[in-house]
């Protein structure tokens, strides 16, 4: 025996190295038919790393303090080594991990990747969502710009209608009577240690529940209902190497697309990095228009085109509960779209349309015109309608469609 | 895989994408600030005109608008300014070549003397865009209602006095905007001062991940070419 296999074996007495490695790749059977859509999931893990490398490196040389955020941040942009590329990996890195999350869970809609069995694939993803969102929220306040300060502001204002507890409530999340130094420290522990470790925790369990059910498919069929003699599914390919060869290419472009904003147009017009921060946080200047992130947008839309402030945030709150209810929602007798019925169809490019229209919603200022002289608060209004009535009208469409019969095998075509 | 490709350009997503695409585009230039306004007429490749702009800048705005997160040592290094001029010309304080270009203008005399603590223009071109500090800079007029007799076209009611007001008087207008503009190089240079550098490094990276996309691509076709 060679001596890299003289170790192997011998950690594999004392650590299930080799037994890992073939549960989840070497003999973790995927379909052979995954597509384009398939990448997402790959892209995250990516930006993940990304974003916890950038992430250490950044926290060297940042002072979460009132007084000195804002300049640890131009000292990072300004006299670190290559500290500006740092900081354009991590905060271009944010906008791409949501930019990816929200493909990835367009594939699941597409494909019905949440139905039986693989709920808890879906949940658990969900939850990886939200833990993604608050990480976003927490991340946002270290730079201490304008847009920080008031960004956060309007969620505390929000957080403010919720009845009885809600004042005393913000006050101890803030740790001040108003934002403060005291609230960034705390932001500062949140975002670094506390939920990156929630969310790497989550992923962990995300894969292991993915990899205990198998993966779904363009097809929605179920790969493990027909096996060779050796019980591998015949529809079945080992995601090492046949995907991690097929990721590398795909990682290599999307490298490309994202190292391409980084170093170009780390702004993104305004999107990625909002101009209000660029000026200190000042608790006594109001900007002009405050906006969230675009990532944030459909649901402060959501937010918005309800009338009443209490209403409003458990509109929002719903608009995010909903998704964890898909898989019981969805009654349909088939998973992918490929056999669903034309109703189906129509109904999720609707969803689709809506979420994207309310995402611009979020950033346009609400009695500005759209088309048609449709105002943009009357615009929200109607996709977020159409955004609710997509879940409500759900368990109720296998009732008038027709659903065409799946493949017993995969069609793949090479 | 060529077919693939093919197949792959067909997704309604591209589709999707160049909607998204244009609404994105139409809100950025909505949202730029400087998206009615004409164009400064800058060019952060030109030294010559990042020298007269930091020149300017010296003698008509460090007074009272700080550069925080400049140090000098960098018109030395970034602009191609000799040290000893630097030293000599540009310094004025007792501050030394590695300082930050702060001012010493005492904030409560400022405020006393304007209404406001002027701010630090480090960052002033990314807050605003290098538009509109342009459009500033040549937008002074007189407007006797003022108590400083100037108003500013693009900023109402401006609490800064037009000091560069002389150099208006006695140059030609084509001579004065060519100067703003240096002025307006200088700070989105400041801005953003690696910019040229992180463009450079990026240009290099994007050739790699094209080159690298080749042998992945080929690793890919080898392995599934068998797949059936």
């Amino acid at each position: 025996m060679t001596v890299s296999a003289n170790v192997l074996a011998w950690v594999d007495k004392r650590f299930p190295a080799s037994k890992m490695f073939k549960e989840h790749m070497s003999e973790y059977y995927a379909p052979k038919n995954f597509n384009f859509w398939y990448f997402f999931g790959v892209f995250a893990l990516v930006v993940l790393v990304n974003q916890l490398l950038t992430g250490i490196w950044l926290t060297m040389f940042y002072e979460p303090s009132a007084d000195g955020a804002f300049d640890a941040v131009q000292y990072i942009m300004y006299d670190v080594s290559y500290g500006d590329i740092l900081r354009y990996l991590h905060s271009t890195g944010a906008s791409a991990f949501f930019l990816v999350v929200y493909l990835h869970m367009f594939r699941g809609l597409l494909y019905g990747s949440y139905k039986a069995p693989r709920e808890l694939v879906w949940i658990i993803g969900m939850f990886i969502y939200l833990i993604l969102m608050a990480e976003a929220f927490f991340g946002y306040l270290l730079p201490w710009g304008q847009m920080s300060y008031w960004g956060a502001q309007v969620i505390f204002n929000l957080a403010s209608a919720i009845p009885v507890y809600g004042a005393d409530l913000i006050e101890w999340i803030r740790g001040d009577y108003l934002i403060s130094g005291a609230t960034l420290n705390r932001y500062f522990a949140v975002h670094v240690v506390a939920l990156p470790i929630i969310l790497l925790g989550l992923i962990v369990a995300h894969i292991i529940a993915l990899h205990e059910v198998g993966s779904n498919n363009p097809d929605g069929v179920d790969i493990k209902e027909k096996k060779d003699e050796n019980g591998i599914p015949l529809d079945g390919i080992p995601f090492h190497p046949y995907y991690t060869v097929h990721d590398l290419q795909g990682i290599v472009v999307f490298l490309f697309v994202f190292l391409a904003v980084v170093f170009f147009f780390p702004d993104g017009g305004g999107y990625f990095l909002e101009k209000p921060n660029f000026e200190p946080a000042n608790g006594l200047k109001t900007p002009d228009h405050i906006a969230p992130v675009w990532y944030f947008t459909p649901f402060y839309a959501i937010l918005r085109s309800v009338p009443d402030k209490l209403l409003g945030v458990i509109a929002m709150g719903a608009a995010i509960a909903f998704l964890f209810l898909l898989p019981w929602l969805d009654r349909s007798p088939v998973r992918s779209m490929r056999y669903k019925g034309l109703i189906s169809r129509i109904a999720l490019g609707i969803f689709v349309i809506c979420f994207v229209l309310l995402g611009v919603c979020g950033v346009k200022p609400p009695d500005g015109d759209f088309i048609f002289g449709l105002s943009w608060k009357v615009t929200g209004q109607i996709c977020t309608a159409f955004y609710f009535l997509w879940f409500i009208t759900m368990p109720f469409i296998p009732m008038f469609e027709k659903t065409k019969t799946p493949p017993e095998r995969l069609k793949v075509t090479h | 895989m060529e077919s693939k490709m093919i197949k792959l350009l067909k997704y309604p997503l591209f589709l999707t994408c160049t909607i998204v695409l244009n609404v994105f585009m139409s809100t950025v230039q909505a949202s730029g600030g400087g998206a009615d306004l004409p164009k400064a007429p800058i060019n952060l490749q030109d030294t010559a005109s990042l020298q007269r702009g930091a020149r300017m800048f010296t003698d008509y705005c460090l007074g009272c608008h700080s550069l925080n997160y400049i140090r000098y040592e960098r018109l030395v290094a970034d602009l191609e300014i000799p040290e000893a001029l630097v030293q000599k010309e540009f310094i004025f304080t007792d501050q030394d070549i590695f300082s930050q270009m702060r001012i010493s203008t005492p904030k409560e005399y400022s405020e006393k003397w304007f209404g406001v603590q002027p701010p630090d223009l480090t960052l002033e071109t990314r807050l605003r865009s290098s538009d509109w500090v342009y459009n500033y800079l040549v937008g002074f007029y007189e407007d006797s209602s003022r108590p400083l007799g100037v108003n500013n076209t693009v900023f109402a009611n401006v609490g800064m006095p037009h000091v560069m007001d002389n150099m208006q008087k006695t140059v030609s207008e084509k001579k004065f905007n060519a100067a703003m503009a240096d002025i307006t190089n200088f700070l989105t240079y400041t801005g953003d001062p690696n910019k040229l550098e992180r463009e450079h490094i990026g240009k290099w990276i994007l050739a790699f991940l094209v080159l690298l996309f080749i042998p992945t691509w080929l690793l890919n076709r080898e392995y599934w070419k068998s797949v059936k």
